[in-house]
């Protein structure tokens, strides 16, 4: 069973980041084969970003993702440019706030997470992403809880653990408190 | 300190930059010359952390003409050295690849291709270099490429690149594209003893009999290093085994040349590697390399389910070109499928190697390879 992730954003948002530490949560801590490829622009910030996730418990050979299962996006660029790509009946994980321009979309569930404003209540933006992955986790269970949380500690600076677990944690609750409404 | 020494065996999770210098460290690479070019950065920069921690040298160089001399310089002194670019810079290094070529130096020079000519697409993949890897330094020489499609290749084959290097005394090529390079993926990497290293062979004779271009019956001299002892003369021009220029000799071009086509041409058997899958009854083939050969290799997946006889050729080794491989393949296939991210490079030597079994080429430039239907679909047309 191919699962496939697509992350998308604009660069500086730690869209590549998120993908990494999903992909290495399954693979490593999840023992499934997983891989992460990525797209960008030369820009170092502020260009469209796409990070994918494809997991799978066979070999897999195209390593891109096709037909996203879920699609998690952090900016109206992305949301433009990807949201038709998703699969019937796949989830779409949007932040309202960077997305202020909805599709009227069908054959889709979209789940709606505020993670820049979770992350500026933390007192730091740059960990929107992890608020989005908690989400993320709660929302599909496709990748372990734990196993994502041993992934986000292998692969943040040292010293930054308390504020990332803290957006993931806010977001995990966010996105279980959609899932019961 | 110790623990940081230590290959990193064990699995992990890491990009293709990052195994490849990992592999480096691995195979007993101790120098690193280069400039830093995405998407081939990741590769220095990682080993600007690691080889200070095993007593290696890393050097960011002034740019990339200067780091393949550096690279040079230290193989001559004796340590396995390897530099990383992508195409501008590999297009920069061409006239020292030549020389290093030229004067039979053992080395390593990955080429993480990205979307050219010139400038092009710095962070998008490609496979455009592939025939300036053969061809990029004037002259005729010998040279090997490899070829990764995956994370776990590009360490294993930077170790195999340097072995190859080592053994025929030549510079040798990883050539890897942006996805490889970037793509994160599981890598296991055995442990220190496990993993087969080789060594330049040194002379068999004593200095005063020792002549630094002097071949053995494999076509490959011996190689002392300065300041071993021995006398060692070094130069690009045209010289004799003792390595002093012969610029108006006939014979002496004829010989060297020769010699270093056939170094490598001669030995294709033990260099070439290639993967075959389902090709024992396969009809069509494809012939694909590196990260398309991951698309290819779903799309005969796909061809099997839909009762189509496929199978893949994966060319592990590009150069010296599988010429052997490709030939017994076309004479037992009805058609030859060649997908590649370029205009047409390797499609060239397949279809010189089919002879009459046709073949199918699929182009692709940008931001993705072929999807595995669009292969799927030409396989289809021509089943």
């Amino acid at each position: 069973m191919r699962i496939e992730i697509r992350f998308a954003g604009f660069g500086g948002q730690g869209i590549i980041k998120s993908g990494i530490i999903v992909a290495a949560a399954a693979c490593i801590h999840g023992g499934k084969n997983a891989v992460q490829t990525q797209s960008y622009g030369p820009e170092s910030r502020g260009g469209a970003c796409k990070s994918e996730v494809v997991i799978a418990e066979e070999d897999i050979d195209f390593p891109k993702v096709v037909e996203p299962d879920v699609l998690i996006v952090m900016s109206q660029h992305a949301y433009n440019e990807y949201v038709d790509d998703v699969k019937s009946g796949g989830i779409i994980i949007m932040d309202p706030d960077m997305v202020p321009h909805e599709k009227n979309l069908k054959k889709v569930r979209v789940f709606r997470i505020p993670a820049t404003k979770i992350a500026d209540e933390l007192g730091r933006r740059i960990v929107a992403n992890i608020a989005m992955l908690g989400a993320f986790v709660a929302i599909t269970n496709m990748v372990d809880e734990k196993s994502v949380i041993e992934s986000i500690k292998a692969n943040i600076p040292k010293g930054t653990e308390q504020l990332n677990l803290a957006a993931f944690e806010k977001g995990y609750e966010y996105g279980k408190t959609l899932l019961k409404s | 300190m110790t623990k940081k020494r230590a290959l990193l065996a064990g699995a992990h999770f890491m990009n293709g930059d990052v195994a490849c210098a990992e592999g480096a460290i691995a195979a007993g690479c101790r120098f690193f010359a280069g400039y830093p070019i995405t998407p081939a950065t990741e590769i220095a920069e990682h080993l600007s952390e690691r080889m200070p921690e095993f007593g290696g040298i890393y050097i960011q160089m002034e740019d990339e003409i200067g780091s393949m001399a550096a690279v040079i310089g230290a193989s001559y002194a004796g340590l396995k050295a390897m530099t990383a670019t992508s195409g501008p810079g590999f297009s920069l290094m061409q006239e020292n690849i030549g020389l290093a070529a030229m004067t039979e130096t053992p080395c390593v020079i990955v080429d993480i291709m990205r979307g050219g000519p010139s400038t092009g697409q710095p962070t998008l993949p490609g496979q455009q270099d592939v025939m300036q890897a053969k061809w990029g330094s004037h002259g005729d020489y010998g040279i090997i490429a490899l070829s990764p499609s995956s994370v776990q290749e590009m360490f294993n084959l930077t170790i195999e690149a340097f072995n190859l290097s080592e053994t025929y005394r030549v510079p040798t090529l990883l050539m890897g594209d942006e996805i490889v390079g970037h793509m994160w993926e599981k890598v296991v990497i055995p442990p220190a003893s496990e993993i087969e290293t080789v060594n330049r062979k040194k002379p068999h004779v004593p200095p005063d009999k020792y002549a630094p271009f002097m071949p053995d019956d494999d076509l490959v001299p011996p190689m002392a290093c300065f300041g071993e002892g021995y006398r060692f003369h070094a130069t690009g021009l045209t010289h004799d085994e003792h390595g002093y220029p012969k610029t108006q000799s006939s014979e002496v071009q004829s010989k060297l040349v020769r010699r270093l086509c056939e170094k490598i041409n001669k030995n294709e058997d033990r260099i070439v590697k290639v993967e075959e899958i389902m090709l024992e009854d396969a009809d069509i083939a494809v012939i694909s390399y590196g990260i398309v050969a991951r698309s290819a290799l779903s799309a005969v997946r796909k061809a099997r389910e839909t009762g189509i006889k496929a199978g893949l050729l994966r060319l592990i080794t590009l150069w010296p070109f599988p010429e052997k491989r490709v030939k017994k393949l076309a004479r037992k296939t009805k058609a030859i499928v060649v997908p590649e991210m370029n205009c047409g490079q390797m499609v060239r030597e397949v279809e010189r190697a089919a002879k009459e079994t046709p073949v199918a080429f699929l182009s692709k430039l940008g931001e993705d390879p072929h999807r595995p239907k669009e292969i799927l679909e030409v396989m289809r047309r021509s089943a």
